[in-house]
């Protein structure tokens, strides 16, 4: 049997290799009608074949497309004419029409369904859509213009020679002043304090150079180091980035007063399927009603109980607060986690920003974006598969 | 000279008159594109007329017509060398065998290098670079040493040429068109600070550049390989004064090439112009007259 099998092959194979440009794609055959003969008389008519042979296309390899400048030119012109265009169909003034406006306008006149927001029609400078590039590194006589052009990444290499550069003259004047006896411990300016170095991809783009990790580390290194020697000038501050404190951001509840004057604030909390809205009384014995029931009552597990008391146990105001909630949907952990939410985000109000900044870290004021995982088919569950049988 | 002479003859040193022959035939010059610059039409024809071409071979025709035409033994002395520390090498234990014929003796264990030796290798490489310089070529400084990294750099930008002191990458000389871009003009000559790099091996470069047929100059010290060096010196390459001393001096070699190809550019197309209107052309610059025309960088 293997024996056969081995001449089997070797027969297939010396088949191959007879042909060796046997193609896949199927033989085209077209037939072109005869051409007329020249000399007069009864003339046949001959049908040629013509065979022409299809091949798969040759894919070529891929390149990182190369815009020109004068590409981009064009490209700018013709956003800027079709900006004006966009204008006058909207009945704007097309001097004031700005990237806002032009937004609007094409989600208006191409209204998109595509959950994908990168895949819905846009409308922007050249500059923001198409990739930065270098220009020609060199000029006519072939020279390049950077001193590091050999080395392969120049602007990263001359940033870091300019780096260590100014390391180098602060040190020099730190060792002139001392000489002179002049030099004193200033303390450093703490305006690092709320700002961040340039992730990679910022410093990728600034440079408009491929960046290794090894050299990202190595570049925030030597900025440490530079920082270290002297007080952070304008050129450490171009690369550093503002923090946004992310407390600013938390919307807080106006407090409000009901008939008889008492303060009182009111938000909404969501968890799975459960929606919660909770009043929160400022003045209080530490009573919670729950769609007109005792928490004792709603709550007989203590687990949900702990759940409702956290928000205020965080803040050491236990017995100072009465709540009246309704709740809808979910199960009754659901519900438990969902009234949690909407009475820490009514207790801000009558809070410190220091403690809603603490109750946001101890992650009372972010909603749980956990939702039932759907069941896929050829599963049993969303995650559980069928029992694996060996045979 | 006499007894450096057989010495340079059994270092396998190609003897003096060949040497100028070879100098002449090898060294391309800028119009006619050399096989290095790997399709770069850019660097090619201008079409010259007839006087110009005239004008351009006399212009690079002069230099080669004199023995040391810069002027270059005057900016370094054999003591100058000493005090600057360049004929300390390493101990004996890390000795190349390629280095004997350059090491002078031993003292307590370590090697000393034959100063005399190193003034003639270090005037035929100033010389060499001069010339390089003066027919615009481009000169590549290349070291792995991080102390002097940033020394270099700055040497190679003080005379407008180029450096390379941080990680090579594999195929840099030898797959140009690939990593810097097609067209690109590879370098003319490479100018090696240090002949190994981090992990005392030989640079990646020495190779690479004789691959592709570029003349190096190097500073080799006692533990480096002088093999593949088209014009080593031999030379300390650790201490600071050793280094700035070599920066220093290639530094002003260049500047004065290429200033020099300056005047003398300005003055065969003045004489041209004074040929034309009917005066008679006059002699072109001969080396005594070369102090007059420098009027350039000092020591």
């Amino acid at each position: 049997m293997a024996a056969s099998c081995v001449s089997c092959g070797a027969v297939v194979s010396q088949r191959l290799l007879l042909r060796p440009r046997v193609s896949l794609a199927p033989r085209q055959v077209l037939w072109r009608a005869a051409e007329l003969q020249s000399v007069p008389g009864p003339q046949i008519l001959r049908l040629k074949h013509v065979t022409v042979v299809t091949t798969k296309k040759n894919v070529k390899a891929l390149r990182r497309e190369t815009y020109t400048v004068d590409f981009i030119k064009k490209q700018i012109e013709e956003f800027n004419i079709g900006k004006r265009h966009l204008a006058n169909m909207m009945g704007e003034d097309p001097e004031t029409f700005t990237q806002e406006d032009i937004d609007r306008a094409i989600a208006y006149l191409f209204p998109s369904g595509l959950f994908e927001k990168r895949a819905r029609p846009v409308m922007k400078h050249p500059e923001q859509i198409f990739p930065k590039q270098k220009a020609t590194q060199w000029g006519e006589d072939g020279r390049p213009f950077h001193y590091l052009f050999y080395t392969g990444k120049q602007s990263y290499y001359s940033l870091m020679h300019d780096t260590y550069g100014k390391i180098l003259d602060i040190e020099k004047h730190k060792n002139q002043l001392q000489a002179k006896g002049l030099f004193s411990e200033k303390d450093k300016t703490t305006d690092l304090i709320g700002s961040r170095w340039l992730i990679k991809e910022e410093l990728e783009e600034m440079l408009v150079e491929k960046l290794s990790d090894q050299d990202y580390a190595q570049f925030v290194r030597l900025m440490e180091r530079l920082l270290q020697g002297g007080a952070a000038g304008e050129f450490v501050q171009s690369f550093r980035r503002s923090v946004t404190v992310q407390s600013e951001k938390q919307p807080i509840e106006p407090v409000q007063h009901d008939a008889q004057g008492m303060a009182f604030s009111t938000s909404e909390g969501r968890r799975k399927s459960a929606k919660a809205e909770a009043v929160v009384y400022e003045h209080g014995n530490g009573r919670i009603k729950i769609n007109g029931i005792d928490y004792l009552l709603y709550f007989p597990v203590l687990q949900d109980r702990e759940q409702l008391m956290f928000p205020f146990h965080f803040l050491d105001r236990l017995g100072k607060h009465d709540v009246t909630c309704t709740v809808s949907g979910g199960g009754r952990s659901a519900q438990a986690g969902a009234i949690r939410l909407a009475m820490a985000r009514a207790l801000c109000s009558f809070v410190t920003e220091e403690e809603v900044e603490w109750m946001r870290q101890a992650g009372l004021l972010t909603s749980d974006p956990r939702v039932r995982e759907r069941k896929k088919p050829g599963q049993e569950g969303a995650r559980r598969k069928f029992t694996w049988k060996k045979r | 000279m006499a007894p450096a002479l057989p010495r340079l003859l059994s270092a396998g040193a190609w003897p003096r008159p060949l040497r100028l022959h070879v100098l002449q035939a090898a060294t391309p010059g800028p119009a006619r594109p050399s096989g290095r610059t790997l399709g770069s039409a850019a660097a090619a024809a201008v079409s010259d007329p007839q006087a110009g071409s005239d004008l351009q071979d006399r212009v690079l025709s002069e230099p080669l017509k004199h023995a040391d035409f810069f002027n270059v033994k005057e900016l370094f002395s054999v003591r100058s060398l000493f005090d600057a520390r360049v004929h300390l090498g390493h101990k004996a234990g890390c000795r190349h065998r390629f280095m004997e014929p350059y090491i002078f003796g031993s003292r307590l264990d370590q090697d000393i290098i034959d100063l005399e030796q190193t003034a003639v290798h270090l005037q035929l490489a100033l010389n060499f670079t001069a010339h390089v310089a003066y027919r615009k070529g481009i000169v590549l400084f290349v070291s792995r040493h991080r102390q002097f990294s940033h020394l270099i750099e700055n040497t190679a930008r003080d005379c407008g040429e180029y450096a390379h002191t941080r990680y090579f990458k594999g195929g840099l000389l030898t797959n140009a068109p690939l990593l810097l871009g097609p067209g690109v003009r590879l370098p003319d000559l490479v100018i090696f600070l240090h002949t190994l790099n981090n992990v005392f091996e030989p640079h990646v470069a020495v190779r690479d550049a004789a691959k592709m047929n570029i003349p190096t100059v190097g500073i080799v010290d006692t533990n480096c390989n002088p093999c593949l060096v088209t014009y080593p010196v031999p030379g300390n390459d650790d201490s600071p004064p050793a280094v700035q001393l070599f920066c220093r001096l290639f530094r002003t070699v260049i500047s004065r090439a290429k200033e020099k190809r300056r005047q003398v550019e300005a003055l065969y197309r003045l004489q041209g112009q004074e040929g034309a209107e009917g005066r008679g052309p006059a002699d072109p610059a001969l080396p005594g007259t070369q102090a007059s025309l420098d009027a350039g960088p000092s020591l």
